[in-house]
């Protein structure tokens, strides 16, 4: 029961092509919607239905988050796709781009429709060179083939979808710094309220979906909400990118149903490399807690239970480390990027990132001090949920669940001056 | 209303406040950085972090809402844990040596840490170092300080109009700079010093001079400008004027003032500054006490009141003097005889000064230019002329209002431009001939008697239609003659024509006019044919320009050097340089008026003494000194009083400057504020005759508009200081054979002067931009007449 979604086209010759992914059935549904002037009512009713939730991290249901848009407010609205794919341990969407450009853009075009917007925008993360091109090539053909543009098969529908590619900053991921950064200026996340859906892009309503979230769109309504839902678990449904990456034998991008067991995930991915024992798993991307490994493994792959188990599914990227890692050092890796993108805006992310990386780094290399490890919390805990964007959450997270689970470690740095493992 | 209730206390609140404006005004005090009023919300220093009942995290007081029923608690533990919080992290990276930095004693930073920071840090690695700026003459930095607010940021891409400075790298990195290495340049920046609230920008001529707890804060009004702008001076050991920031005035310049209204005051302490009186004596100066100069006075002016006549003594006076001093010289002149007043000294007609209306004024409230919806700036270098006009013309095109401009030089405005006409000064009337043409024809109106053949030549274009039809369209609409409008060879004419257009558009018509007290000289009756009030002089004398052309025996002079506040600076020179007799009541003495001057008694200038300025929009705001005057330095309606009792005069028995006030609110209760003209048919305009004449542009220099101003040393080191220099286009460059940065020859009515050439294309056609107040084109006569230009 893989690759159901996203990746149903993968096994296909040049899965990419508008022709093999119309006859795979695509574009069916836009042209249907077209036609029969679907309401969007029944669109958003059917992704309530399939609980469809946001695959770009905060697991937000997609259904609730389209009707929010006041979609009969005269004037321009826009749909924007979020392809930044930035987090550390996350390649899904790369691959959907590579991969199944065309149900990206029938996801985005329904999308357009369903919220009101006649333009769509797919930002794309700066060093996506090869999927940017495979997506632009995409376009190229959709509108030829007159699947976008203006009045869309004499329906008076019209959309226009334009790629744009970031400069390689992680926080241009951030919703809200994504929108400044497509407006042209620096890529700071803007504080909230008021929404995007209120005054987002060029102060106009918008909706930001993440790529998997968009391209699962065309699928759910060919297939019906029921379908999808049934593929995953109550309040959870669908099957789900995981990227899995670290000391596997066969890292890669993994469709399978939400409310797999991490264990099968696992043995999917050929098993922790050269015989080792799993150590952690950090099951969501680098935001996201780190797990021990008897709890990762017990534990299932959807939202609801790996909030459980104590960590987030976030954008499904599963980062495997076996017995020989340094978890000192892996904090440190962690804390160095966050203090490298944050972007300098608000006060406790900007200066409470590079004290962290300095002080795991200083603990790493001996020279750390028994009351760091203290510090290191409390620093963590006055950034988290203080700043204007998620990226000071990100920063503190993991450094909160890697003093929970391997405190020992950490002392044992300060201790002996050199590394457990 | 909404109710919500802040630590306890329930109170209402408007829809829409945020709850940080909801707090200040239930007077309950929650630390901020970033949060102005003026600017817009960035909710990035995070120091004004509250708990919220049923809110997870705590929230930004200065971006967060009220809601109805909202509780909320600005101290309780939560809170206070995130300001600390807030502030902890503020301090780990910002220098703490509050002893040697500038702004210590008057740092937001440095008084909220006394309230949220701790004793002892817990942060052991390396600060961040940060590489000053050098933005100019204005502004000192001492960037490791900054706390990254971006209220400066924002000010610049707000309220200046200029995003000047900004922040460039990322993360702990972020720095607040210029782009690549330039200059802040903008005629406000003085502001972000007021902004900033750390020790990142300081006032660079004020900087290490004394401490705040060593300065009292006296209030003031300044006098360069028109809006008269509410200021604050700070005093240092109770005589020393060491720094200005802005009064909030919110009907008037709101939180700001230009920089010129902040800088000038350097002046004070200037080299030329005059602390004695001085008389000449057979060539030689020499200071002398009161008793002696005041003397030689009357036995100057009697003298010549004996030998010549009461007609060929002349008195002129610089329209930044205050009211006081105005009225007083007028009444003491007028008594002794003297019917030659002005303060017009910029002025080249003055044909219809009979009919003009008692005080020509802004036509509305200050306030009131952000509400217009369209608005005809004509002969106006707003942004330089009157910053604080300019800021509020800004708002009102930002938010779509439409501005139009007839100028001579395409002034960047920093603000949406609806329509301009850029063209030589010769041509003003046919285009305002032109758009009343237009307006006619929108309009369907009659035509004022004589009109139809006045206009019969005259070409409507697309520009005149456009602006007609905004100036129709707008609910509120004004059109605004600028300095160059008032000051032109042809304002008689263009006042006309704007007034006209006025009335067809149902347009306000107003006066942006030269100087702080231009209101107030018309209103005091510093002029040839009016007396105080507005009431017509008993017989007219001669007005600035005439005073001069005609050379009379002898001169007063109020607080002007007329050398090159003139418009004929040459004719000015020659004329005083050939009087018998001149007095010049100045605060400053210069190697021109030691030359021509033969006694100079010192008078104080701005705050040194008790003052009051009528503005453009006719508010009287009168002000006490703020600082005992320097050495032997008087008041000069003091010594106005006295040589009224000296020269025998009545009604000179003042025992303080208020009776003078109350003598001329008196005088002037019943003063109409119209601007309205009676309609008076101009010569025939004939069709651009004059296209192929080069005409000179006269704009006064931006810091160089009075005595006070061109000695502020730091002001004059700014770009805004131009040097005297040909201005011209690139065609006309082309067509004399000039090139940029070398020097020509300009001559004008027998006159010479050779200067460098600097091309720039946004000066009109046929015309040549050589800006007066200046010593070193003051050798050229006559404002805004022909000129001809050739390579050296
Ligand atoms: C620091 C930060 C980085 C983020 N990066 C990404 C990203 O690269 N891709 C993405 O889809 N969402 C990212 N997000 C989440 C987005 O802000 C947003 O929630 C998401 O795009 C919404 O789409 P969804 O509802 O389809 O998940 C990021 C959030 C934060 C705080
Ligand atoms: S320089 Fe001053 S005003 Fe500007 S961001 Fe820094 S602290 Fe704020
Ligand atoms: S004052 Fe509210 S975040 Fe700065």
């Amino acid at each position: 029961m893989a690759n159901e979604v996203c990746f149903s086209t993968l096994h296909l010759d040049k899965s990419w092509a508008l022709s093999t992914y119309q006859a795979a059935g695509g574009y069916a549904v836009w042209k249907r919607i077209l036609k029969n002037k679907t309401s969007p009512d029944d669109i958003i009713s059917e992704l309530k239905t399939s609980a469809l939730r946001g695959r770009g991290g905060a697991g937000f249901p997609t259904g609730l988050k389209w009707s929010f848009m006041p979609r009969n407010t005269p004037g321009q609205k826009y749909i924007v796709c979020n392809s930044d794919e930035g987090e550390p341990g996350t390649c899904k969407d790369r691959d959907i781009l590579r991969y199944n450009p065309h149900a990206l853009i029938e996801g985005m075009a329904i999308a357009g429709y369903t919220i009101g917007a006649s333009i769509g925008y797919n930002y794309m993360r700066g060093e996506f060179y090869e999927p940017y091109d495979r997506f632009e090539t995409a376009l190229e053909e959709a509108y030829k083939a007159g699947i976008l543009g203006k009045n869309i098969f004499k329906s008076g529908v019209d959309f226009d979808l334009h790629s744009h590619i970031g400069a390689g900053a992680y926080i241009c991921g951030e919703e809200t710094a994504l929108l400044e950064s497509l407006e042209g200026k620096k890529g700071l996340p803007r504080f909230k309220p008021p929404f995007p859906a209120s005054y987002g892009l060029f102060g106009r309503p918008t909706t930001i979906n993440n790529t998997e979230t968009l391209a699962s769109v065309p699928y759910i309504l060919a297939n019906g909400g029921k379908w999808f839902l049934e593929l995953g678990r109550p309040n959870n449904g669908g099957s789900k990118l995981f990227s899995v990456s670290g000391h596997v034998n066969k890292p890669g991008n993994y469709e399978v149903p939400l409310g797999t067991p991490f264990a099968e995930l696992l043995e999917m991915a050929g098993g922790v490399w050269k015989g080792k024992e799993l150590k952690a798993v950090i099951p969501g991307g680098s935001s996201t807690p780190v797990l021990p490994a008897k709890i990762a493994m017990e534990m299932d792959m959807d939202y609801d239970s790996i909030a459980k188990a104590g960590s987030m599914l976030g954008a499904g990227s599963v980062i495997i480390m076996d017995e020989t890692t340094c978890m000192v050092k892996t904090l440190g890796r962690l804390a160095y990027f966050y203090y490298d993108e944050s972007c300098g805006q608000c006060t406790p992310c900007r200066e409470g990132t590079g004290w962290l990386s300095r002080v795991v780094n200083r603990i790493e290399i001996g020279k750390g001090q028994q009351q760091d490890l203290d510090l290191l919390l409390d620093v963590a805990g006055k950034i988290g949920g203080r700043t204007i964007c998620g990226l000071g959450d990100a920063a503190a997270m993991p450094v909160m669940s890697f003093l929970n689970h391997y405190r020992d470690e950490f002392q044992f740095h300060v201790d002996h001056k050199r590394c457990m493992v | 209303m909404v109710s919500i209730e802040i630590d306890g206390k329930k109170i209402q609140a408007r829809d829409g406040a945020l709850v940080i404006e909801a707090a200040d005004d239930a007077g309950v005090y929650i630390p901020r950085f970033c949060y102005h009023k003026k600017l817009s919300i960035a909710a990035n220093c995070r120091m004004c972090l509250i708990e919220v009942e049923k809110a997870a995290k705590p929230l930004p007081a200065c971006a967060t809402p009220v809601t109805d029923g909202m509780v909320i608690f600005t101290k309780s533990p939560k809170a206070i844990d995130a300001q600390k919080g807030v502030m902890e992290f503020l301090l780990i990276n910002h220098p703490l040596d509050c002893p040697i930095c500038d702004q210590g004693g008057e740092c937001e930073l440095q008084d909220i840490a006394m309230g949220y920071g701790s004793d002892v840090s817990k942060f052991t690695e390396k600060k961040r170092v940060v590489k000053d700026k050098n933005l100019g003459p204005l502004i000192a930095t001492d960037m490791t300080r900054c706390i990254h607010c971006t209220r400066c940021v924002r000010f610049g891409a707000e309220v200046a109009g200029v995003r000047e400075l900004g922040a460039t790298g990322r993360g702990e990195h972020t720095e607040i700079g210029t782009y690549i290495t330039s200059n802040v340049s903008s005629e406000m920046s003085g502001n972000v010093i007021d902004l900033c609230p750390v020790g990142a920008l300081t006032s660079k001529p004020f900087r290490f001079s004394a401490r705040a707890w060593e300065l009292v804060e006296r209030d003031t009004i300044a006098p360069h400008d028109c809006i008269g702008s509410n200021l604050k001076v700070h005093v240092c050991n109770g005589r020393e004027v060491v720094r200005v920031v802005p009064r909030e005035n919110e009907a008037i310049n709101e939180t700001w003032i230009s920089d010129r209204d902040r800088f000038s005051y350097e002046a004070l302490y200037s080299d030329d500054r005059l602390k004695t009186p001085m008389l000449k004596e057979n060539g030689a100066w020499r200071e002398v006490d009161w008793e002696t100069a005041l003397q030689a006075v009357i036995v100057g002016i009697n003298k010549t009141i004996t030998d010549s006549g009461a007609d060929r003594v002349g008195a002129l006076a610089a329209p930044t003097s205050t009211l006081e001093e105005l009225y007083l010289m007028q009444k003491l002149m007028r008594q002794m005889g003297v019917n030659n007043i002005d303060h017009r000294l910029r002025q080249l007609d003055f044909s219809d000064q009979q009919q003009a209306p008692v005080f020509p004024w802004l036509g509305q409230p200050i306030n009131n230019l952000e509400n217009n919806n369209a608005v005809l700036l004509i002969g106006s270098n707003v942004r330089k002329d009157q910053p604080i006009a300019a800021h509020r013309l800004r708002k009102a095109g930002v938010r779509g209002s439409k501005i139009m401009t007839l100028n001579a030089v395409d002034y960047d405005f920093y603000m949406p431009i609806m329509a301009k006409i850029i063209t030589s000064p010769m041509d003003y009337k046919h285009q305002l001939a032109g758009i009343a043409k237009a307006l006619l024809a929108q309009t369907k109106q009659p035509a004022p008697n004589g009109f139809e053949k006045l206009v019969s030549k005259v070409k409507i274009t697309a520009s005149h239609q456009a602006i007609a039809s905004a100036l129709v369209e707008g609910s509120v609409s004004s059109v605004l003659l600028g300095p160059q409008a008032i000051n032109h060879p042809e304002a008689s004419t263009l006042r006309m024509l704007a007034q006209l257009i006025t009335l067809l558009s149902q347009s306000q018509l107003g006066y942006l006019s030269e100087a702080g007290n231009s209101v107030g000289a018309w209103m005091a009756g510093m002029l040839p044919h009016r007396v105080a009030g507005g009431k017509d002089a008993d017989k007219t004398g001669l007005n600035a320009l005439e005073m001069l052309h005609k050379g009379l025996r002898a001169y007063v002079l109020l607080g002007v050097e007329p050398e090159i506040e003139s418009a004929e600076s040459v004719i000015a020179s020659r004329a005083l340089n050939d009087a018998d007799f001149v007095v010049s009541l100045t605060s400053f003495s210069s190697e021109a008026m030691r030359q021509y001057a033969d006694v100079m008694l010192p008078i104080a200038p701005f705050a040194e003494t008790s003052a009051t300025f009528i503005n453009a929009e006719g508010q009287w705001q009168s002000v006490a000194g703020v600082v005992p005057p320097l050495g032997e330095t008087r008041p000069a309606w003091k010594v106005l009083r006295v040589l009224g009792n000296l020269f025998g005069c009545s009604g000179f028995d003042y025992i303080t400057s208020d009776d003078v006030l109350t003598e001329v609110k008196q005088l002037t209760k019943d003063c109409q504020t119209d601007n309205t003209v009676v309609w008076c048919c101009p010569a025939p305009i004939t069709t651009n005759s004059n296209a192929d004449i080069l005409v000179r542009i006269a704009e006064v220099q931006m810091y160089a508009g009075d005595s006070l101003q061109r000695r502020a040393q730091a002001l004059q080191n700014t770009h805004d200081a131009d040097f005297a220099a040909i201005r011209i286009n690139k065609a006309c460059a082309k067509k004399f054979g000039l090139k940029d940065g070398v020097k020509a020859t300009a001559a004008q009515n027998g006159t010479e002067i050779t200067l460098p050439v600097v091309v720039d294309d946004n000066v009109s056609d046929n015309s040549v931009l050589i800006h007066c107040g200046l010593r070193d084109s003051a050798a050229l006569s006559t404002d805004f007449t022909p000129i001809s230009i050739r390579p050296v």
